[in-house]
């Protein structure tokens, strides 16, 4: 249980990250790991909850609190407070397949909703799961688990960001010959090339993959299905689970959107990591460019920090929504998932490098300037205010608040609208948020391309109820 | 002659007119209690079996046996004068029984027949009880003839024994049976006549059972004679009056007046019985029942040999306890044991555990426990067989015998003293029996002989030779490892058994670590078993008893002293043969078996052949075929010579599946029973399956003589070799292991009063839930099943299912559990992230619709309770208007006992801020009041007495509208607590009259209530110290609750509360939790029927309360029977609580169950918060009661028609509710106590007048049936005028009090006694000074001076005893503020005490300062005094300047008021005196007089010095 009085001791401290004049100048992780001795005294600041909230991944009204794959972290915090790392690490195992990752990229929803977080400031639960993480793989107990037998049945896994994986893991694990389809030429969806190497380096990602290549399953890469590969070579599967993800982004409609320099986050993104990858990392292509992110998530977070590695004189991000309070508000009371206004590492960044905070709120683009030649020359954006409308909350622009700005490369980070309708519709079925099989018997839906655009967690916890059904039903 | 006969013919007319009138005309009302009796058996959930009863007893004897009418009647005065202990039912004139047994009154009988009688002592005389229409008697006569016939007796003639039924009430009218005498003589045969009797007796009744007859023989002697029925006390003369007849006469005379917990009429169940009468309750009664079945198989018989099977069974199996005891005290006696013997056999004393015990006892003990099983349970026994006539106390001395010899040589025996009128001139001698004490009377010899000399002379014997000879030791070392370091891999095997990362971790841990049972906080909110959806150990179906109201639970810490876990493996021995062979036996120490043991007992010690049985089965062939081979190889094995059957799981892997342990070992043993065969071995079990205390208890309580842990010592192996034992060696951490299961094992069995662990042997103390009857009656044969449930292949189907779960695992890790600790892939819980939080949000936004979406998640698909099984039906929708309102309903709502010291004073606070405002009531919980709180809105309406008595006054008392007796806690049902010193904050030290950073303990029983006359008496008392308060006692659900409830009713309680086991608690063994007592479900709906059945339900409240979470839950609550509910966690979470389940921990986060004032300061509750939350229930409660169609709660109450059962368990489809609901059965007319005392001004006027007057003394003379003396003018006084100067009212009494004389009196009060004093004298003392001093002209010597009964000063906070005698056991209990002086103490002085001075000028008994934490005893050693001392929690000292100076006065005081010689000669010589007097002083009030010395010296004063000494002792705030 921790110590039983270590939320009273000791305060809650995160590691030091590398300042930020440090850390633009590499493409490399800037978020070290704590020591052996500040992360035991985190984790005893744990109260091993009667009811851990942390752990429990609840939903209120839609947004769910707490961790969504169940990670039994009160088990773990003691244990790693009472220094049997080892056994701690089985226990995060036992729920988690993807440690590395989530212990790099969520957003904790177990530390919104940790009751010391209630009068105080949550357990550091996101840095001790870390800490786990890089010491199991240090130690050698990340180890290949290949089933002890099979069970001659066969699944098509389709997609390997986070719910494919999980899939591939948990159904290999349990006998099942798995063979993962990537169209990407390398495996790990937006895990590879979606988020930035700077917060997930791309060896982790390579090494999780390596390891199950090692458990048995097969990665069938550079084949888009559906596109390259037809669906009929799915039929030699006795289940097709599809995790392709949420891969349709949401569009901006004003004029200029088709402009040269203007595009997607994702792709922008996934184009920088190749060249990380590729060791071109002293490039700076956006050197002397002005960037203009639509968008303030966590996407339009990394596409700043990642346009500033690039060489971009200036970044700024339009977000529409205004910013949220510091402190949760009274109607977002713990163990909710708090609404509070978070500074992420790339507006830290741009703080640093250009004096302000590149996000301007209540701000929508309103057109793009340029031409078809020199491209994106400026951006003409408003301020909106949110009214009421019979089709709820909606913001309206404020004609006199139109300004022009300069701009040379606009990137889209919009969001997600949704799973990509290809595959699906080869199949001729449709992905269903209320259910894990499709109309279409022995094909089923696992992640955001089931769920629409989520988390890492998420997607992993989702890939984990879906492989059950697909379990029960190749063994009816 | 002819007077005579035409007497009896008149007597006899007399009685048929009688009869027969009453057959006419007798309302048909009278007659339905047999009716309900019967037809309750069938439908609902009383049993028989359930009925307990409690007792005044008496003897009364001529020394030198001369026989007189006097001792009749004087004896029948006895009863009289303890009526108040006995019971009335709802029919005031009706009795529990009472009745007399005599010598055969032979000169009576002469006069009273023609017959031509045969010399005295060569007729017998047989008391018959016969039905009383004329043509079944007459058959029933005429079979009895052909057996006396069949026997060679040859029939005098049958007499008919007048009777007056006016006598008796209406009730015991109309069962009243045809009383009958038999007289018949004999020719010699080689027998002997009282073993022909027994024979004949025996015969007879099991012909007539038989034949069905109604036939009931209450005596058939040629020395004795019983005269009984169902009556009140005082009614028996009326009744018989044969025995007011002048020639009636005996020498020997023992009474019996009972008082039952309820009152169907029973004529039978009256005492005395053949041989014995008894005063309390055998809680061992199963596994004696068990092991008296087993043993006859083997035996010889004695004297009885020749006849031997005619007299089996030897146990009258419709019997009660008392009943059944005497059978086998009757049985051992006849077959040639001696009285005094047999007594000590069945009642041995705590020969394991008491230093102080001689050998010659010792011995003798040790030989019975290798030939009989203890009876063990609360008992006083008078006894006789027409000649020596005796009492005896059990082990523990639970029920008070004081006795006093005249100078005319008569002796006078009874429960209390004064029960005769005696000049104190005449008596010559007086005393009382201690724990385990006999005295004895031979009539003939006219020797009286006490203890010391019975036992030197009675329990001499060969054994003391045989013993060492004959029994094995097996004393291994404790624990030598057999596997190598880092070679264990349990988590296979562990997930076979179905342990998880729980049990590892969170129970098996901690005992390893600290050899302490683990402690958890807040109730159970899981399903129960048979409702869960994981495969659960067959050990969480069954549930704990434990004791209540009519035996008390022991206290197995403070008085281990009378425990006893030794064990003895082997064949039964005979008890009706003394030869070497009884003693073969192996004996342990412990019935947990270390690897060693186990191996030497497998090796094959010479004579006791040792077998392994496997408890696996084959998958394919069945969990049945399973157990027949089981069975089978049993057989085989005892067939083969073995005589310790080891039952293993060894075998259990992926192809073999494990038999549930507990299926298995009660499945051979009562197969064994059935086969005759039990007596020829010992069973052992060694098994994986066993982890919590719990398991161990089932697998003994079922039939295991020893457990071999194997999972557990392999996970504390392994746990060793990963590093968990931290500091602990592998070595200590098996020792502790050793010690905590034994230690569990020990409390487990405490809780039902159990001492020794022979006696929970096969005593089956669980009631099943969630078995089926087939399945019960099968494998557990005997236990209590309710609710139906899992059957054979339901257990199959779930043995297999974790099996394949275990084989098919994914990974090396347990799963997690999550039944104490909410957990994603564990059990459900009830409270849980969602409906706490939404409960929270919506007491905090005031939003109902939150609230309703609460509902809904509670009231989901998958069931927790019962109640979740069970809907609505016959609805009959009304619009929720007419439905009466909020504000009505909240009315009867309250909050749970929750001390100020387990909650914060915030807290505390916050909830009866709301519930006075709401018109509810809070309750204070056990831990007294802050006196700015009393009389204000802050004021909690309920007011908490629990054993502890924190902070119990007068004031405290008088403040309350109800004054609630917490007999015991859903979460830890017979238990006590600690508060340790660091948790006594000096404010709570305050309300608790304790002192601060001292630690208190809660002992489990309360010291004034070992039985239902006790909690009688306690009711009454409270009555006088707050006359206008409803009495409310709480009982916790378990089989049998509802007759103890109507005991309760008939004992004067206003509101009986049944809670839940589920109920929370700041502090309870996890074990405890989860496996001790029922759902209220259970408990209400029996409470109900009963009360009901017995028409007193109209004469109480019934409340409910455990987990009571919504609207269709309090519906539900109402429909079984409640019209009040009380709910604790709930408004608790309502307050902020997020059930951390860490109150025990003081480390609280949201500031409602801490003292830390860095935590106090987040509780962020508002009385606004609870508000809403009592009104949302009452607003659910309405939306129920328009569905069902009731507009008043009241019309709702018992409607239990309106339920149906409209669910089944996940995994069986064999829960059957309907016992719950048998019908409707709505409230019956009230007749209900006004609670405002309206017609006392004159007194208050008078005792005003008095108080005025100043220096007044009121005389007079007092007996023992005037109780509570003092307390009533107390609590007006303590009302009127807070408290009065020092000695401003005075009273003096000269004769004997009565109980509870000066109970909870208050400052300004002197009392006087010139005699003596019953039991708790001084109770609850606030301030009054009690003096007791024998009369001047006693005609005793001082060594007999005993002038107070048991438990004198228990839980005083103040006031003086000056007491110029001896006291008799736990004197002081729990004092905590109180200076006493008295010249000697029985057994456990001083237990428990906080505070206050206690000075004893004589001897002392065993266990002195047991439990004591704090204040000073100064005694004079009289060289025997250190033995006597407990000394875990306190040391000796010498007396220091300050404590000479304090003695000195106290001394002087002594003299002075009562005139002590023994005082008067100390002070003479006083600077050479006081060298004897030896300070006691506990380490923890030590060390708080020493930290307060140094805050003092640091310049701290007043409230500030005590904070500051806190700190120091206890380094918290520092």
């Amino acid at each position: 249980m921790g110590k039983l009085t270590g939320f009273m001791e000791y305060d809650r401290k995160t590691a030091p990250e590398q300042s930020c004049e440090e850390r633009i100048q590499h493409w490399d992780s800037f978020h070290p790991a704590q020591s052996e001795e500040e992360i035991r005294e985190q984790a005893a600041r744990c109260m091993n909850c009667g009811v851990p909230f942390c752990h429990a991944g609840v939903v209120w009204r839609g947004v769910r609190s707490g961790c969504s794959i169940g990670n039994l972290i009160p088990e773990w915090n003691h244990l790693v407070y009472k220094g049997h790392f080892e056994e701690a690490y089985r226990r995060l195992e036992k729920t988690n397949p993807l440690h590395e990752f989530t212990s790099r990229v969520c957003p904790a929803l177990c530390e919104g909703a940790c009751t010391a977080g209630l009068n105080g400031d949550p357990i550091a639960i996101r840095e001790i799961e870390r800490f786990l993480s890089d010491l199991a793989w240090e130690k050698g107990w990340v180890t290949p688990h290949p089933p002890k037998r099979r069970n001659g049945k066969s699944v098509a896994v389709i997609g390997s960001g986070p719910s494919g994986l999980t899939s591939a893991y948990e159904l290999n694990r349990r006998g099942f010959s798995v063979t993962v389809f990537e169209r990407s030429e390398e495996p790990g969806g937006l895990l590879m090339f979606g988020i930035p190497n700077m917060k997930l380096p791309k060896e982790i990602v390579r090494r999780r993959i390596e390891l199950f290549r090692q458990e048995g399953i097969e990665f069938v890469c550079g084949q888009d299905v559906g596109k390259d590969l037809p669906v009929s070579e799915l039929d030699r599967f006795d289940a097709v689970l599809l995790c392709g993800g949420a891969g349709q982004p949401r569009d901006l409609s004003v004029t200029g959107r088709n402009l040269p320099g203007v595009g997607f986050a994702v792709p922008f993104l996934a184009n920088a990591t190749r060249r990380v990858v590729a060791g071109k990392t002293d490039e700076k292509p956006l050197a002397g460019r002005k960037v203009v992110v639509i968008g303030g998530g966590d996407t339009g977070n990394d596409c700043v920090a990642t346009s500033i590695r690039m060489g971009a004189n200036a970044v700024i991000q339009l977000e529409i929504m205004p910013p949220s309070p510091k402190t949760r508000a009274s109607n977002n009371p713990w163990p909710r998932w708090p609404f509070v206004l978070k500074t992420d590492y790339g507006q830290q960044e741009a703080i640093w490098m250009y004096g302000s905070d590149p996000r301007t709120f209540e701000t929508t683009a309103v057109s793009i300037i340029g031409n078809d030649t020199n491209g994106v020359t400026g951006i003409e954006t408003a301020k909106v205010e949110w009214v009421t409308t019979e089709r709820g909350r909606a913001p309206r622009q404020i004609e006199s608040t139109r300004k022009r700005e300069a701009a040379t490369d606009v990137l889209i980070a919009m969001g997600f609208i949704g799973a990509e309708t290809y595959l699906p519709e080869a199949l001729g079925v449709s992905p269903d948020r209320n259910s894990y099989a499709t109309s279409r018997p022995g094909v089923f839906a696992a992640g955001d391309m089931r769920t629409g655009q989520s988390l890492v967690v998420r997607a992993s916890a989702d890939a984990k109820c879906a492989v059950a059904e697909v379990v029960e039903y190749l063994s009816e | 002659m002819r007077q005579d006969e035409l007497q009896f013919n008149e007597s006899t007319t007399f009685r048929q007119t009688e009869t027969q009138n009453h057959a006419k005309s007798a309302p048909p009302k009278a007659k339905q209690p047999s009716k309900r009796a019967r037809s309750m058996e069938k439908a609902t959930l009383w049993r028989p079996e359930f009925e307990h009863d409690a007792c005044g007893i008496g003897l009364m004897a001529h020394v030198n046996g001369v026989r007189s009418h006097e001792i009749v009647r004087d004896a029948l005065k006895i009863l009289e004068r303890l009526a108040h202990r006995g019971g009335t039912g709802a029919d005031p004139d009706t009795g529990d029984g009472a009745g007399i047994l005599v010598q055969i009154p032979d000169r009576f009988l002469r006069k009273k027949t023609d017959y031509q009688l045969p010399r005295e002592g060569q007729y017998a005389v047989g008391m018959f009880f016969l039905p009383t229409e004329q043509t079944e008697r007459e058959a029933a006569e005429a079979s009895v003839e052909a057996i006396v016939e069949e026997e060679k007796f040859s029939l005098i003639g049958w007499r008919s024994v007048p009777t007056n039924l006016h006598a008796c009430g209406a009730g015991a009218w109309v069962s009243a049976p045809s009383v009958r005498q038999m007289l018949i003589t004999w020719k010699k045969t080689d027998l002997p006549a009282d073993v022909r009797l027994l024979v004949l007796r025996k015969r007879i009744e099991k012909a007539m059972k038989e034949q069905g007859r109604k036939v009931y023989i209450p005596s058939l002697s040629a020395n004795t004679i019983v005269y009984k029925g169902m009556m009140q006390a005082w009614q028996v003369s009326d009744f018989y009056p044969d025995l007011l007849d002048e020639d009636f006469i005996s020498a020997i005379a023992l009474v019996h007046s009972r008082y039952s917990t309820n009152t169907f009429p029973n004529w039978d169940r009256a005492q005395p019985f053949r041989f014995a009468a008894h005063n309390g309750e055998i809680n061992t009664l199963k596994g004696c029942e068990h092991a008296v079945l087993a043993a006859s198989s083997a035996m010889d018989g004695g004297r009885l040999a020749k006849r031997f099977a005619d007299i089996l069974p030897i146990l009258d199996e419709d019997g009660s306890d008392s009943t059944k005891f005497d059978n086998l005290l009757e049985f051992l006696v006849t077959s040639g044991r001696s009285l005094p013997q047999a007594l000590f056999m069945m009642m041995p004393g705590p020969w394991s555990k008491d230093l102080t015990m001689d050998d010659n006892q010792r011995e003798f003990y040790r030989y019975a426990a290798c030939l009989t099983t203890p009876w063990d349970g609360p008992a006083a026994m008078c006894f006789t067989d027409g000649r020596q006539v005796g009492a005896v106390l059990d082990r523990n001395g639970l029920r008070p015998a004081r006795w006093v010899l005249t100078s005319s040589d008569i002796l006078v025996l009874a429960s209390e003293s004064g029960v005769v009128d005696l000049p104190p001139a005449e008596v010559v001698r007086r005393g009382k029996l201690g724990p385990n004490q006999m005295l004895l009377l031979d009539t003939k010899d006219g020797t009286l002989l006490e203890d010391r000399q019975i036992k030197d002379q009675y329990l001499n014997g060969p054994w003391k030779q045989w013993l060492p000879q004959q029994i094995v030791k097996v004393e291994e070392p404790p624990y030598i490892r057999r596997s190598k370091p880092d070679s264990v891999h349990p988590e296979p095997t562990q997930r076979l058994f179905g342990w998880t990362y729980e049990d590892r971790m969170l129970t098996v841990l901690p005992i390893a670590q600290t050899g302490v049972d683990p402690v958890g906080a807040m109730g159970y909110d899981a399903p129960i078993a048979a409702l869960s959806e994981k495969p659960q150990p067959l050990f969480h179906y069954f549930k704990q008893l434990f004791a209540q109201v009519t035996n008390p639970p022991i206290d197995a810490v403070q008085e281990e002293c009378v425990t006893g876990m030794d064990v003895f493996l082997g064949p039964n021995g005979d008890p009706t043969l003394d030869k070497p062979d009884n003693c073969r036996k192996i004996h342990l120490a412990s019935p947990i078996l270390h690897t060693a043991s186990l191996e030497k007992l497998l090796s094959g010690i010479p004579g006791f052949g040792a077998a392994e049985l496997h408890m696996v089965f084959d998958p394919e062939k069945g969990l049945e075929a399973g157990l027949d081979d089981l069975f089978a190889a049993a057989e085989q094995a005892l067939k083969d010579g073995n005589s310790i059957l080891v039952l293993t799981d060894r075998l259990a892997d992926a192809e073999h599946v494990p038999i549930p342990s507990l299926l298995a070992t009660a499945g051979v043993h009562h197969h064994l029973i059935r086969k005759g065969l039990r007596g020829l071995c010992s069973i052992v079990v060694d098994s994986y399956e066993p982890r919590e205390v719990h398991h161990v208890a089932c697998l003994i309580g079922y039939g295991a003589k020893a457990v071999y842990l194997r999972g557990v010592y392999e996970t504390v192996e392994a746990l060793a070799d990963e590093g968990y034992l931290e500091s602990v060696s592998l070595d200590a951490a098996m020792l502790n292991v050793l010690h905590g299961y034994d230690h569990g094992v020990l409390k487990i069995m405490s809780k039902m009063g159990i001492s020794c662990v022979d006696g929970y042997h096969s005593a089956q103390i669980f009631e099943a839930l969630g078995l089926s009857q087939e399945l019960v009656d099968r494998f557990f044969t005997g236990t209590v099943t309710r609710v139906g449930g899992m059957s054979l292949s339901d257990l199959e189907r779930e043995t297999l299912r974790r099996h394949k779960d275990a084989v098919e695992a994914l990974d090396g890790e347990l799963p997690s559990g999550g039944r104490f600790q909410y957990k994603r892939d564990g059990e459900e819980h009830l409270y849980n992230p969602q409906t706490i939080h939404l409960l929270q949000t919506a007491v905090r936004t005031g939003d109902y619709e939150l609230f309703k979406e609460f509902v809904r998640l509670i009231e989901g698909d998958k069931p927790v309770t019962l109640r979740n099984l069970l809907g609505f039906q016959h609805c009959d929708p009304i619009p929720i208007e007419e439905v009466e309102p909020v504000e009505k309903l909240v009315r009867r709502f309250k909050t749970g006992a929750m001390s100020y010291g387990s909650i914060s004073q915030e807290a505390h606070e916050c909830l009866a801020l709301a519930m006075n405002k709401l018109g509810g009531k809070s309750n204070s919980g056990e831990g007294g009041e802050a006196v700015e709180r009393l009389f204000t809105d802050r004021n909690s309406a309920i007011k908490q007495i629990a054993s502890g008595r924190f902070g119990v006054t007068g004031p405290y008392l008088a403040s309350a509208k109800e004054i609630q007796i917490k007999m015991a806690q859903g979460a830890k049902p017979g238990e006590g607590g600690h508060l340790p010193g660091r948790k006594v904050y000096p404010w709570i030290a305050r309300t608790r009259h304790s002192t601060a950073g001292v630690g208190l303990i809660s002992p489990p029983p309360h010291h004034d209530i070992y039985s239902i006359e006790d909690l009688a008496q306690l009711i009454y008392d409270l009555k006088n110290a707050n006359p206008d308060a409803r009495i409310n006692v709480k009982l916790v659900s378990e089989a049998g609750v509802g007759t103890i409830a109507a005991g309760v009713a008939k004992g004067g309680a206003d509101v009986i509360l049944i809670s839940g086991y589920d109920g929370g608690s700041g502090a309870s063994p996890r074990t405890s939790l989860q496996h001790a007592g029922l759902p209220w479900e259970l408990g209400l709906a029996e409470t109900h029927q009963t009360l009901v059945a017995n028409g007193l339900r109209g004469r109480v409240r019934v409340e409910t309360d455990g987990k009571l979470m919504t609207g269709r839950d309090i519906a539900i609550a109402a429909l079984l029977g409640a019209e009040e509910f009380g709910f604790a966690t709930l408004p608790l979470v309502a307050m902020g609580c997020v059930m951390m389940r860490v109150c025990n921990l003081d480390t609280c986060p949201v500031g409602v169950a801490t003292q830390n004032p860095a935590l106090r300061c987040r509780f962020a509750g508002k009385p606004e918060h609870v508000i809403n939350l009592m009104r949302f229930l009452a607003q659910n409660l309405r939306e129920n009661m328009a569905e069902l169609g009731f507009r008043t709660l009241d019309q709702m109450v018992g409607m239990a028609g309106h339920l149906a059962q409209v669910k089944q368990s996940p995994k069986t489809d064999g829960m059957d509710l309907s016992g719950l609901i048998p019908g409707d059965q709505p409230l019956p007319w009230r007749d209900l106590k006004p609670h405002k005392d309206d017609h006392n001004r004159l007194f208050h006027d008078m005792v005003r007048s008095l108080v005025e007057q100043g220096d007044a003394v009121v005389q007079r003379p007092i007996c023992n049936t005037e109780r509570a003396v003092a307390t009533r003018v107390s609590a007006f006084i303590s009302r009127e005028y807070g408290s009065l100067p020092d000695g401003r009212v005075r009273f003096r009494f000269q004769g004997t009090a009565g109980q509870s004389f000066g109970a909870f009196a208050t400052a300004g009060i002197e009392l006087t006694i010139e005699g003596d004093a019953n039991d708790y004298l001084g109770k609850g003392l606030c301030g009054a000074r009690i003096i007791v001093k024998a009369p001047k002209d006693a005609g005793w010597s001082d060594k007999d001076n005993l002038l107070a009964g048991n438990v004198a000063l228990f839980g005083a906070t103040g006031g003086e005893l000056y007491l110029a005698g001896r006291a008799g056991e736990r004197f002081c209990v729990r004092n905590s503020g109180a200076i006493a002086v008295c010249e000697g103490v029985g057994d456990h002085g001083c237990e428990y005490m906080t505070g206050g001075t206690a000075v004893i000028l004589g001897s002392v008994g065993r266990n002195f300062a047991s439990g004591m934490s704090g204040g000073i005893a100064y005694v004079l050693d009289d060289g025997n005094f250190r033995r006597m001392v407990n000394k875990n929690m306190v040391a000796l000292y010498e007396l220091d300047a300050l404590d000479l100076v304090l003695l000195y006065r106290y001394l002087t005081n002594h003299v002075n008021y009562t005139g002590s010689k023994i005082a008067a000669k100390i002070l003479e010589k006083w600077p050479s005196t006081h060298a004897q007097f030896v300070k006691v002083l506990p380490h923890d009030y030590k060390e708080m007089l020493e930290a307060l010395d140094t805050a003092e010296r640091e310049g701290f004063e007043g409230e500030e010095k005590l904070e500051r000494a806190f700190q120091l002792k206890t380094g918290i705030g520092q």
